[in-house]
């Protein structure tokens, strides 16, 4: 079990990355048609070897730590930004259970009883790879953008934690398998929670330093905001952890909201045990790259919030709104369920 | 501002609808090695000094065209036609050395206006690039088009019937 565990862990970390450097093509890709222009089609056929090209150009680079800056630090901060970004991976269940000679292979690697905390633990404390980097570079620039990561992420977890806690209150567990598998058939949260989803994928763009929230990079006031002094491979990985932050947090989404693994159409079809799993995880893809189409649509679509919008929107609109529906959600179990 | 302005979302909706709709729309790109944009048909490009019909070069150096340049793009150095060189050069006169300045040139096309044998024409083909600026004085060998017929340069589209009267028009100090 623990040989299939640290395959399928290994598997797993291939796959997030594989989506992630190609989220960056698909950015470019998805930008330029969106802007009438056709984006990276120079190397390999459609360009489909332009990641490996800017991979191999940021391993290239030049890598330089400025002189005042807090070495240590400065290392730890994209380290920490990216070791993060992957850890939330463990928790996801991407597909149901495989049966090979009689054994059972979940496609899950940690059923944790607590997973929604987890990925939450684990999507905070990546926003400290950021503040990191940011003090360590010793620039005001740098130190601006880590100022508004933080708050930014002070204002938004607590609106998507209570996001959270409605969605709870319907589950009635912290499991993501156990959540999963109480959406099947067409039982998706999104139509029992659709303020709740709107709280939360508004809370997950700013989580993700996506735009329209992508203030602590904010290339127009900040030149480059907590990354102004990175190089090299450092840059590439805050830069790529960006990428793998939006991918799992695609997942959550779909996981959480819209019904992970499952698909109405897959019950129907009466396939037999493994055929239906991975048909399942096919499924979980597709739902989790329209997620990340959706992702890039609004950050080609959205100017950036001002810093004082951005504040007014997470404390003045999302946490009321947030408060509101744990309410509205108590009072309706209340008077449902004692009957 | 009402109800619906101020939670932003049907805003947000809308534009994103637009921005959608660009994703599927044709996209005006033309991939340029690949695909060309066609010219039009009297696109003034790269000069090209004709032939005539027996395979001998037309000009025969008078200067008019480096008169006519504006830039000052143009230089020739003339030269005697020895006798045993009358299937090279059809004129008593030649061009010994010919040179235009691609970095100066303008592309106005007042050579090929000036030039009374009808040696000069510009042509629908492009200047290509290059990273040093020596390369961008072509001389002859560049110019002068080849003697192969079927490598030879079509211009008939820039010998307008305007043209050709204008060439004749004896008003003119060149065709005196």
């Amino acid at each position: 079990m623990y040989i299939y565990k640290t395959i399928f862990l290994f598997i797993i970390l291939l796959v997030t990355l594989l989506v992630a450097m190609y989220s960056t093509y698909g950015e470019r890709k998805v930008a330029a048609f969106m802007q009438d222009r056709l984006g990276p089609n120079r190397a390999g056929i459609f360009g489909l070897l332009q990641p490996i090209a800017d991979g191999i150009k940021m391993f290239m680079k030049e890598e330089i730590i400025p002189l005042s800056a807090n070495k240590k630090m400065f290392i730890l901060g994209p380290s920490i930004a990216m070791t993060t970004a992957l850890l939330t991976g463990v928790v996801i269940p991407w597909g149901g259970t495989l049966t090979i000679f009689g054994h059972e292979f979940p496609m899950q690697i940690a059923d944790l009883n607590i997973g929604i905390l987890y990925v939450f633990a684990m999507v905070s404390i990546g926003v400290y790879g950021i503040m990191l980097g940011g003090w360590a570079s010793n620039n005001k620039y740098a130190l601006l953008g880590s100022i508004r990561a933080a708050s930014q992420m002070i204002s938004y977890e607590l609106a998507m934690g209570m996001s959270i806690i409605a969605l709870i209150l319907t589950t009635g567990t912290l499991s993501l398998h156990e959540i999963v598998d109480q959406q099947q058939g067409m039982h998706w949260n999104i139509f029992y929670q659709p303020l709740g989803f709107l709280i939360f994928i508004i809370c997950a763009f700013a989580e993700t330093n996506r735009a329209p929230f992508d203030l602590p990079e904010c290339e127009t006031e900040l030149i480059g905001g907590y990354h102004t002094e990175y190089s090299s491979m450092k840059l590439g990985f805050y830069l790529f952890a960006e990428y793998v932050n939006m991918f799992i947090s695609s997942a959550v989404i779909v996981t959480l909201y819209f019904g992970g693994y499952h698909m109405p159409i897959i019950d129907h079809l009466g396939l037999s045990g493994n055929v239906a799993t991975l048909l399942g995880t096919f499924f979980f893809f597709i739902k989790v790259f329209f997620m990340i189409f959706l992702f890039m649509w609004v950050r080609w679509t959205l100017p950036r919030f001002r810093y004082d919008q951005l504040m007014n929107l997470g404390w003045k609109g999302l946490m009321p709104l947030a408060i509101f529906n744990i309410l509205a959600t108590g009072v309706f179990y209340y008077f449902t369920e004692l009957t | 501002m009402t109800f619906l302005e101020w939670i932003y979302l049907p805003a947000i909706a809308k534009g994103m609808f637009i921005t959608i709709k660009h994703f599927f729309r044709k996209k005006t790109t033309i991939n340029y090695p690949e695909e060309t944009r066609e010219f039009s048909k009297v696109y003034r490009g790269l000069h090209v000094l004709k032939r005539d019909d027996q395979g001998r070069e037309r000009c025969t150096a008078c200067g008019l065209c480096a008169v006519a340049c504006p830039a000052e793009a143009i230089t020739m150095i003339a030269a005697e036609r020895n006798p045993d060189e009358k299937h090279l050069y059809r004129e008593e006169k030649y061009a010994e050395v010919y040179e235009i300045n691609m970095l100066r040139c303008i592309f106005c096309g007042d050579c090929e206006e000036a030039c009374p044998k009808e040696a000069i024409f510009l042509t629908d083909r492009l200047v290509p690039s290059n990273y040093e600026r020596l390369p961008f004085i072509y001389g002859k060998d560049k110019l002068v088009e080849p003697l192969d017929p079927a490598l030879r340069i079509d211009v008939s589209a820039r010998q307008t019937e305007n043209l050709l009267k204008f060439k004749k028009n004896k008003q003119f100090a060149h065709n005196r």
